[in-house]
């Protein structure tokens, strides 16, 4: 390998201060000279630049970087908040005192901590003191004149000497032609003989300064969209139900940037109209396929009693109104039940029972049935009834109800059946897919009844209420997604990829020729002509191009191959 | 989508064939160890003269290799002196390509060598027919679960290895060790990892299953090769000789070979983790969310973005830069097999669950 000659500006940004320069020598201010204790600002200022140094060179930016892969490894190793939430609370159980100690520390939730912060803006203003001076340098070189040929162009790592036909003016016309597209920069005249200075590949360090500002890009499109997005889950019946984008109470959960206030939503509304699955024998999900019509726009003006978009959401396939993304992100199925009381008033509802194994769409939840006129009665509602239990799609048959397929085939549920306070008005929250345990330990809340049951079947309770399974609903989960500076992320992710494509593959080399001046006399006219060659980059494969370039500008008989 | 039982038996047959060729080239190139060293021994107990027969074994075999003119025009010129010097690591002077006078008289060691490339390159066809068959018995792109995207990155290591040998034939006798861990995850894919074909899940029901998971597997099959490269240069420069040592390519020219393929795999990279992000963007809902895959991919650009800094930074040039490169495919590995089947993420797609 040749080019370890010189480290080119890709190199070391550290040397960029020039090497002559002593570490912390001060600048030559006018001073009174030979005053040898530097005062305490003095030093300061020295403190403060050789941080800077250290902060901006290769070495530092090294480690920073390995640093930076370490400390991201624990957000794939342990749990996650943000990603998995029972998970982080499973391994605090599991670890009692390791757990807590690192869920303060930041490790489960890695890429908000602040010691990851600190040092991916440590390596991003190491970043930026490394490519300002190095933009500066690099426009400073691509105005310069290539640098003059070297008095010995035999100590270069490639070099020729031969001879060119014709004259010197011919011979340097040779050249030069030659050397088209390359910055070239001729001294001298016939007297003495000529000089021609060559460099080509300055397209190299652009590409690698566009890939490390379009990092610095990537970052700021990162954080715009962190501030400004909001991401929000719903769950919508697929029998029709709507929703709508028009606040942050419409959504099951809703997590925003600190810039999002939830008044601004982008408005529209999505109707789900049906849902289907195919699922392959073995139970594999092969398809999925929501029915939607959507408004947006001016179609709200007219109301749900107006024109829907019909649109065919899948998975990879969101609905993109201007701004927001829909996604179908999960699926399941709402039990329809149907309360009669003695009094013959009725009460029907279905909400979505969450899938406890996604293979076969075994689901649980709780179905929860308030009186009807109920609000005359005291306090304490002890006539309230919740249906809880287990769904099955395709149900084996068996006593104890299990699913064996997930499409919806041989529905059964298994339920029991809660009477007495639900504990729904206490002010706390409360799982939609369970009953409070504290009610039912407390006594506020029995069990009167537990019983299989397929739809059209019905369960009579000992006071004359009957309750029955009518059929199933299927629901779907959608997320909305808002990321205004997602275009400008994208944007940046490709400049990275063409500017690491550029400074990879495009190499910067210098090329010289010294053609001899004018000899008075002899017969056939003939010039001497030396070539050298220098890479200014790691691994060059200049060796090839400098070979092609001696073949063509050198007559074959004396041509002798140094360097090597 | 239907899946032809028919074509994907045919499909397993040719992997096995494939596995079984690689095996006996992997044992080819040992079998040039073998006879270096079994020449080696021979000469130090036949003769006190011992540099000669070793030296000459080991050279003409670097020198046949390289003798031919290496292959002309497309090898690369830069490498000049490093290369052919390399041929005979010990015997400077068997790199004429002077030892073996064509035909019969080549020596055993050699032959060895050159079936074992004939026998990788058969395996490398075998292994493409599997490949493209178990696409068709499944009609879509076989890259859908752990066994066919191992299988995938193994057969774009085998094609890099063979492309780095056609450039630089000095190469030959690292083929042994690229071969080492092709065929562990062959083995690994084809036993415990094994899946029958199947339609894949709706979320990999994507266009960009085609770009994303082809350009992974091509970067990590090249990032293989180009770990082996880097594990074999510090074997190298550790220093120490012996006929085994010395018959291995010269720390420059596996380090050279590391650091081309690097270059070349870091791009693909990016891309298919540019590509990743965007088809994230469509499947779910953000094109970034830090699950357990996307961040070892994070980690695994960061790790070989710090080779390339290292290779231009001084005094981390050699040495230091290789760990991290051997680091980079660690990383690599660790993202394949420990993401893959321990965590539990979007990208849990081994088709074992």
């Amino acid at each position: 390998m040749t080019s370890s000659t010189t480290r080119p500006a890709d190199g070391a940004p550290g040397s960029a201060p020039g090497p002559g320069q002593p570490p912390d020598g001060p600048p030559p201010t006018p001073g009174p000279p030979g005053v040898p204790p530097p005062g305490p600002a003095r030093r300061l200022l020295a403190l403060g630049r050789n941080t800077w140094r250290g902060l901006t060179s290769m070495r530092t930016a090294l480690i920073l970087l390995f640093l930076l892969a370490l400390a991201a490894l624990p957000g794939a190793l342990l749990p996650q908040h943000p990603l998995n939430e029972a998970k982080v609370t499973a391994y605090r159980q599991q670890h009692p005192t390791v757990g807590p100690l690192l869920d303060r520390l930041g490790f489960f939730d890695v890429f908000a901590s602040p010691w990851f912060a600190a040092i991916y803006l440590l390596l991003f203003v190491s970043l930026v003191g490394c490519l300002t001076p190095r933009t500066w340098e690099y426009l400073r070189a691509c105005r310069a004149r290539p640098v003059a040929t070297p008095r010995n162009l035999a100590r270069l790592p490639h070099h020729a000497l031969g001879a060119a036909g014709g004259g010197p003016e011919e011979a340097l016309a040779g050249v030069t032609a030659r050397l088209r597209g390359w910055r070239t920069e001729v001294r001298g005249d016939a007297e003495v003989g000529y000089t021609v200075s060559a460099e080509r590949g300055y397209l190299r360090e652009a590409g690698n300064l566009v890939f490390h500002l379009a990092l610095l890009g990537l970052l700021v499109g990162l954080a715009l969209g962190k501030l400004f997005g909001y991401e929000g889950q719903v769950i919508v019946m697929a029998d029709g139900d709507q929703f709508c984008n028009s606040g942050i109470l419409g959504y099951d959960s809703f997590h925003a940037g600190p810039w999002v206030d939830g008044t601004a939503l982008s408005p529209f509304c999505v109707k789900v109209d049906g849902f289907a699955a195919d699922y392959l024998p073995n139970g594999q999900p092969e398809h999925y396929q929501a029915r939607l019509g959507y408004q947006a726009g001016d179609q709200l003006a007219a109301g749900a009693g107006g024109p829907w978009t019909p649109f065919q959401l899948e998975v990879n396939k969101p609905l993109r109104l201007a701004g927001d993304r829909v996604y179908l992100l999960g699926n399941g199925y709402a039990p329809r039940f149907t309360v009669t009381y003695p009094d013959g008033t009725r009460r029907t509802q279905a909400i979505q029972w969450k899938p406890a194994d996604p293979a076969t769409m075994l689901s649980m939840g709780a179905t929860k049935f308030d009186r009807p006129n109920a609000a005359g009665r005291p306090a304490g509602r002890p006539d309230q009834l919740a249906v809880t239990g287990l769904f099955a799609p395709t149900s084996s048959g068996g006593s104890v109800v299990t699913s064996v397929y997930p499409s919806l085939q041989n529905p059964e549920v298994a339920v029991d059946v809660y009477r007495g306070d639900l504990g729904l008005d206490d002010g706390r929250g409360q799982s939609i897919f369970e009953v409070s345990q504290p009610q039912i330990a407390s006594g506020a809340l029995r069990k009167v009844a537990r019983q299989n049951l397929v739809p059209g079947q019905s369960i009579r309770l000992d006071d004359g209420t009957t309750i029955r399974f009518d059929d199933v609903s299927r629901w779907v989960d959608l997320q909305v997604s808002h990321d205004p500076a997602q275009d400008l992320v994208l944007l940046f992710a490709v400049l990275i990829l063409l500017g690491l494509g550029t400074s990879l593959t495009i190499k910067r080399r210098r090329f010289w020729a010294r053609i001899g001046p004018e000899r008075p006399g002899g017969g056939a006219r003939r010039t001497v002509v030396e070539i050298g060659g220098l890479a200014r980059t790691d691994q060059a494969g200049y060796g090839e191009e400098f070979t092609r370039l001696r073949d063509d500008l050198l007559v074959p008989a004396r041509d002798e191959k140094g360097g090597a | 989508m239907p899946v032809s039982p028919g074509l994907a038996l045919y499909s397993d047959y040719a992997f096995h064939s494939a596995v079984a060729v690689y095996l006996l080239a992997m044992l080819l190139h040992l079998a040039e160890y073998a006879r270096a060293r079994a020449l080696a021994v021979r000469s130090l107990s036949s003769s006190s003269r011992v540099a000669v027969p070793a030296g000459v074994s080991a050279g003409s075999t670097g020198g046949a290799v390289d003798g031919p003119g290496s292959d002309g025009p497309g090898s690369d010129g830069t490498v000049d002196g490093a290369e052919r010097g390399t041929g005979g690591p010990v015997g400077g002077s068997g790199s004429g390509g002077s030892g073996s006078p064509a035909g019969a008289a080549r020596p055993w060691g050699e032959r060895f060598g050159r079936m074992a490339v004939a026998l990788t390159v058969l395996g490398a066809l075998l292994h493409i027919g599997s490949t493209v068959v178990r696409g068709l018995a499944v009609e879509r792109w076989p890259w859908g679960n752990m066994y066919e995207f191992i299988s995938a990155i193994c057969l774009m290591a085998v094609l890099t290895w063979l492309v780095m040998l056609r450039r630089t034939p000095a190469l030959r006798a690292a083929g042994a060790f690229v071969l080492i861990p092709v065929e562990t995850l062959l083995f690994l894919a084809g036993s415990a990892l094994y899946v029958r074909p199947a339609p894949v899940v709706p979320a990999l029901q994507s266009y960009w299953l085609a770009i994303h998971v082809t350009a992974v597997s091509i970067a990590s099959g090249l990032l293989l090769v180009a770990g082996v490269g880097s594990i074999l240069f510090l074997v190298r420069r550790a220093g120490g000789h012996g006929p085994l040592l010395d018959l291995l390519p010269s720390a420059d020219t596996l380090d050279r070979m590391a650091y081309r393929i690097t270059v070349f795999a870091f791009p693909l990279y990016t891309f298919a983790v540019i590509c990743g992000a965007i088809w994230a963007e469509a499947a779910w809902g953000r094109f970034w969310g830090w699950d357990p895959k996307e961040t070892v991919a994070f980690v695994v650009w960061v790790v070989y973005a710090g080779y390339l800094h290292a290779r231009a930074t001084a005094g981390w040039r050699g040495g230091a830069a290789a760990w991290v490169n051997v680091l980079g495919m660690a990383a690599m590995l660790f993202n394949l097999f420990f993401v893959n089947l321990v965590t539990t993420g979007l990208h849990s797609y081994a088709g074992l669950g």
